[in-house]
């Protein structure tokens, strides 16, 4: 087995683009269920309608930050619909029609009849031109660069400029959900989420808080699907359930209400999950092959789940006097 | 587990033997009398596909042939003629499956002294995706074709009252799986996710029992469905009674349920592969009632799931068990001061859901022609819809529920692309929820 190239991909999955696109859907999550208890299991579905707008939008020759407006507004719209008939019932409600309505987005981007649109169910690949007008921002000469063991292109596909731009976005959102949760706005947040009926009394608009923080933390899935799909391509089926799941353990693993929770969580599980898939198929067992050490991998990420969510709630980095999960 | 995959592989090969003389591995060298069918089988990342079977027929003769280390395979005959080659899917590896599935049997004529190939490329069936099957990368029985087989375009009378048919037979049958949850629901307050791989379980047993052991169909059902119910017994023992006893929060064990899905779900995947599995391989004659043309199998079905779905409501209507699970759903506090024992209620609860979702499983499986590892993650969300639109709650909403997801689902595909027909039936949950939110048969206190 060789060690050095593991450790390299392993090392090389903390601070890949699909992790901070990871640490960035689970921000938002964190601004929904951390900070105001609400049960969103379709970030996914914020996540899709992100990376298929900003592909759309670019492909169609919008600019940047244009395209980025456009997946912005896809989600806020998509957040205030979803608001709309749930935000005044109970809380299973909520889950139950994000789960949803993520599902229809995806069936229906993945349609053949919207092939001309979206690729249907092959979906949009780099050689559609979704990537060109952010790579073509880039501010460093072609070719690639080889930092310490890590090796990649500057400018195309998963390159440096994509980490750089991905990263310094979830610094900024991380300072960002800092600055709110300290501020008047955050509190009446956190005070929905431990007691919604209070807060009523106390005379806010307990509807209109919660439909402010499902818009945001759907434009932090929003952003994130630009980062998940400029890597590689625009695959609906990629954004599915199992993509809501796994943003859940990321944000529980590294523990929701805390400003570093989601990043720590999305670093920590997809270098784990690299290292046992990659281990586990260097180790070339006769019993098991490469898709069963894939399927491996993926029933540990569902135990750890079970298990973090009995044993440690509030995560790794969390206080659980300062979250009961319990919503109501 | 790796056990199971090797007996499970064992007894493919096994049941594959006599269906004519294993020969033929050794490569074929084509001269007077002899002429020579083989080709090469790659996955879908191009690697040499080992272990695959095929078979070549005709002309009275019958050679099975397997691809060897390299991918490569190739049988001998020894007469001229058209031979119809086939390859076994279930001797795939895991996770692959055949680029164009029309094209399996194919006929290829032979004439002696030479050499014929027959490829079957590896792949995604319709073009895109991975090699490694995404969960949601099958849409499961959106691929299918329409049970009753009824393509084409144009809203007529006829096709109008062929998927209502359809959808009324799917909705039964959801109403089958969909009780369960309900019941788990009423009783314990847990929306269970994983509900959805207890369909699969119950599906892919019966796949298992049926293709490899050789049982009979309604014995590997009736089988698939006392283990299912096991498996639901042992679930609560194991892990839902302790989690109450620690007074884990509810939200906490939804997402409890979520993670055993997932552990459930790529356990199948690892177990049995990402392909497609055919509980049964037989054409069912079709049987025609009026303008509406309908498997034999499928009607049975709709006979099976009517018929347990009017024990299940005389259960907790008449029986003693059932009161008290009312009672319990009612209000577990009082239930259990007035001597139920709650706990013991709940156990028989998850043990009947585990099973009823095992037989609807095994029938879903049936309507669908197919079942695969992620079936009950598609048939999890119209189970929810179902419930929900019923109103939470109530046993004869999920009834009315899955009746009017099953219709809405099946009719839909006469507006929309088929593809998207279960968005369709997810839409309506939405649009029910914001005219009244209780569900159709729903109480206006249980929405807090």
């Amino acid at each position: 087995m060789d060690w050095t190239r593991i450790l390299t991909n392993v090392a090389g999955e903390a601070f890949a683009p699909a992790t901070a696109a990871y640490a960035m859907a689970a921000i938002g999550l964190n601004i929904h269920f951390g900070m105001t208890g609400l049960l969103n299991f379709g970030q996914a579905g914020f996540v899709l309608l992100g990376a298929y707008s900003y592909a759309i939008t670019a492909m169609a020759g919008w600019p940047v930050f244009a395209s980025v407006l456009a997946a912005l507004a896809s989600a806020a719209v998509f957040g205030i619909l979803l608001g709309i008939p749930t935000l005044k019932l109970r809380g299973d409600y909520l889950s139950i029609v994000t789960i949803a309505a993520a599902e229809i987005v995806r069936i229906v981007s993945r349609s053949t009849s919207l092939t001309d649109l979206t690729g249907g169910n092959s979906g949009l690949s780099g050689g559609d031109g979704y990537k060109r007008t952010f790579e073509s921002l880039c501010p460093f000469p072609d070719g690639t660069t080889a930092l310490g063991p890590f090796s990649y292109s500057n400018c195309a596909g998963s390159s440096w400029w994509l980490r750089l731009c991905a990263w310094a976005v979830v610094a900024i959102a991380c300072l960002l959900v800092w600055r709110w949760m300290r501020s008047p706005w955050g509190r009446v947040l956190k005070g929905i989420r431990e007691d919604e009926d209070a807060v009523r009394a106390l005379g806010k608009n307990v509807y209109g808080y919660k439909m402010q923080a499902l818009v945001l933390g759907g434009m932090g899935g929003a952003v994130a699907g630009i980062f998940y799909t400029l890597p590689t391509s625009v695959q609906a089926d990629a954004m599915g359930r199992t993509m809501t799941f796994n943003i859940w353990t990321v944000l529980l693993l590294g523990g929701a209400a805390t400003v570093f929770g989601p990043v720590l969580g999305s670093v920590l599980l997809w270098t784990v999950f690299m290292l046992v898939k990659t281990v586990l198929r260097d180790l070339q067992l006769e019993f098991l092959s490469s898709t069963q050490s894939e399927a491996f991998s993926w029933m540990l990420v569902g135990l750890t789940l079970m298990l973090l969510v009995i044993f440690r709630p509030q995560g790794i980095l969390g206080d659980k006097k300062e979250l009961s999960i319990d919503v109501r | 587990m790796t056990g199971l995959t090797l007996l499970v592989l064992a007894l493919v090969g096994l049941l594959a033997v006599p269906t004519g003389a294993r020969a033929a591995t050794a490569a074929c060298t084509p001269d007077a009398s002899t002429a020579c069918v083989g080709g090469t089988v790659r996955t879908s990342a191009g690697d040499p596909a080992t272990g695959v079977v095929l078979t070549v027929e005709g002309q009275g003769q019958s050679v099975e042939a397997t691809t060897d280390s390299d991918g490569r395979w190739s049988a001998a005959v020894t007469k001229a003629g058209d031979y119809t080659v086939t390859l076994d899917p279930a001797s795939l590896p895991a996770g692959e499956q055949l680029r164009d599935p029309g094209k399996n049997p194919r006929t290829v004529s032979v004439t002696l002294n030479a050499q014929f190939g027959a490829l079957f490329p590896l792949g995604e069936p319709r073009g895109g995706g991975t090699a490694t099957p995404d969960p949601d990368a099958t849409d499961g029985p959106t691929a299918q074709p329409e049970p009753g087989g009824s393509s084409g375009s144009g809203v007529t009378g006829k096709r109008v009252a062929q998927q209502l048919a359809n959808g009324l037979v799917f909705g039964l049958l959801l109403a089958l799986v969909s009780v369960g949850l309900l019941l788990i629901y009423g009783t314990t307050g847990l929306s269970s996710f994983a509900h959805g791989e207890q369909v699969t379980l119950g599906a892919i047993l019966a796949y298992w029992f049926v293709q490899s052991l050789g049982m009979p169909l309604p014995v590997a059902a009736a089988v698939a469905t006392l283990l299912g119910a096991a498996s639901g017994w042992l679930q609560d023992a194991g892990i839902w009674h302790p989690l109450r006893r620690r007074r884990i929060g509810l939200t906490q064990q939804m997402i409890v349920t979520i993670g055993l899905s997932m552990v459930l779900q790529y356990l199948f995947q690892f177990l049995l592969g990402g392909g497609k599995l055919r509980i049964d391989t037989s054409n069912p004659s079709p049987v025609r009632l009026g303008p509406v043309s309908l498997p034999s199998q499928t009607l049975l079905s709709a006979g099976i799931a009517i018929a347990v779905l009017i024990g299940v409501a005389v259960f907790l209507l008449y029986t003693r068990t059932g009161r008290a699970t009312r009672a319990v759903s009612d209000n577990p506090a009082l239930a259990a001061a007035s001597g139920i024992g709650v706990e013991r209620v709940i156990r028989i609860v998850w043990t009947g859901a585990a099973g009823l979702a095992a037989l609807g499983g095994v029938l879903i499986g049936l309507y669908f022609q197919s079942t695969s590892w992620n079936m009950g993650g598609t048939v999890l969300l119209l189970m929810f819809a179902a419930v929900t639109l019923g109103g939470l709650g109530t046993a004869w909403g999920a009834l009315a529920g899955s009746i009017v997801i099953g219709v809405v689902a099946e009719m839909s595909s006469l507006v929309i692309p088929s593809d998207m027909k279960y968005a369709g039936a997810l839409l309506i949950l939405i649009l029910v929820l914001l005219v009244r939110p209780q569900g159709i048969l729903g109480r206006r206190d249980r929405i807090g």
